[in-house]
């Protein structure tokens, strides 16, 4: 198995070695926001607190714009960048909402309706 | 002897650990899953069972990227719910079993399993909201708990053969424990979920449901599944049903259906709960 059979998966980001590498520093900030300390400390004043991880300049002005496609297209793991939503008080099924350009609540209503139907949505190269 | 009386499959959706201790298992998003687990939940009260192996995976709570174990089995007498960015849940703390928890670490690791000891972790809700639907709101909770941490969000994940596998090696273990308990296996996780890209949202009922008759009628299908499948069929997400094999592993070759109950949605995902008896 390698990342290539994900790759045909459309718009799904398994989180591999080399997102891995890409995301190390976004993630290790992330995950420093389970300390209230640290939260507070970011919200006081983002682009300081961004700055004193080795992260690509790219990197934070996703978390900064709060662009949860880009921060997994540059390595982000999905349950690490839900901590940014959870400082702004942001649930989870909204975030979700915003990687399919849907708003939360036609969201809310897909997902009361059944949820996405993965028909046409397996394969890239038409294999399933 | 100490015996594996049952097994349990369980989604661990955290809205829903929100939603009992925000008090809204009343409000109709949340009564049709509280209503559905009913019967698991008075089964299970009758069965009183000594331990739960409880096999579920963390979301980045206890398990930083710095240290990423497959299988991490708790050996603690204690497990304190995680903060998982907004406090801790509001329920009791988990009482491990140390002596049987370190019995089927040795029993397994010298059975080429090498799995990570933990004598110090927290637990999330991976682990807790499971424990709130079937055993409701006591001030303790009457069973104690071993956790078994599985990696599943950075791949490369263990493959669903390897976690059958495990949990045919900790049936071993337990049996070989000579204290009299009534142990169960927990799989937990799923049911077909993507929380991101395009495809958030992707629910597919045709494949939780044959995975929920594959469980009983044919594994072997559900064990040679690659990671690929997993992922396509039931989201990214969805890969968390790897850890139900370890659960159906632990209970022999011939099981019997007790329960079934199936529901969209919980926030993001479907929600399953099987309950399993091994036949001799």
């Amino acid at each position: 198995m390698t990342s290539a059979a994900f790759a045909d998966i459309p718009g799904t980001y398994v989180f591999t070695g080399e997102r891995a590498i890409e995301g190390r520093h976004l993630n290790r900030f992330c995950m420093s926001l389970m300390s209230a300390v640290n939260r507070a400390r970011f919200k006081l004043d983002e682009r300081a607190y961004l700055d004193e991880w080795a992260m690509s300049e790219s990197q934070k002005q996703a978390v900064m714009q709060r662009d949860f496609k880009s921060l997994l297209e540059q390595g982000g793991n999905i349950f690490f960048v839900l901590k940014i939503a959870a400082v702004d008080g942001r649930p989870t099924q909204s975030v979700a909402a915003s990687f399919a350009g849907q708003s939360a609540e036609e969201y809310a209503a897909m997902m009361r309706s059944g949820g996405r139907n993965p028909a046409g949505l397996r394969s890239i190269s038409g294999r399933f | 002897m100490a015996r594996i009386t049952a097994g349990i499959g369980s989604s661990h959706v955290p809205a829903i650990g929100a939603a009992v201790d925000g008090g809204r298992m009343a409000h109709p998003d949340w009564a049709p899953i509280f209503a559905g687990y009913e019967w698991t939940r008075n089964w299970v009260a009758e069965q009183k069972p000594d331990v739960i192996i409880l096999v579920y995976n963390d979301h980045a709570s206890t398990f930083s990227l710095d240290v990423v174990p497959t299988f991490a089995l708790g050996c603690a007498d204690s497990f304190a719910p995680a903060d998982e960015g907004w406090g801790p849940r509001r329920v009791p703390v988990v009482h491990g079993h140390s002596k049987l928890a370190w019995h089927i670490a040795t029993c397994v690791v010298l059975d080429e399993f090498d799995i990570t000891i933990m004598n110090e972790m927290n637990v999330d809700h991976g682990l807790t909201v499971p424990l709130s639907l079937v055993l409701g709101q006591p001030s303790e909770w009457p069973v104690k708990v071993i956790p078994l941490a599985v990696n599943v969000i950075q791949y490369p994940t263990p493959t669903a053969n390897r976690c059958f596998r495990l949990g045919e090696a900790i049936a071993r273990a337990v049996k070989s424990y000579p204290e009299d308990l009534n142990v169960q296996v927990w799989g937990t996780g799923g049911m077909s979920h993507q929380l991101s890209g395009e495809r958030a949202g992707l629910i597919n009922r045709e494949l939780d449901t044959r995975f929920l008759d594959r469980l009983t009628a044919d594994p072997d299908t559900l064990r040679t599944m690659s990671h690929e499948e997993y992922v396509r069929e039931a989201g990214s997400e969805g890969m968390e049903l790897i850890m139900w094999l370890t659960m159906r592993g632990a209970l022999g070759p011939r099981i019997r259906e007790l329960y079934r109950f199936y529901h969209v949605p919980a926030s993001n995902t479907a929600v399953g709960n099987v309950v399993f008896t091994p036949e001799d």
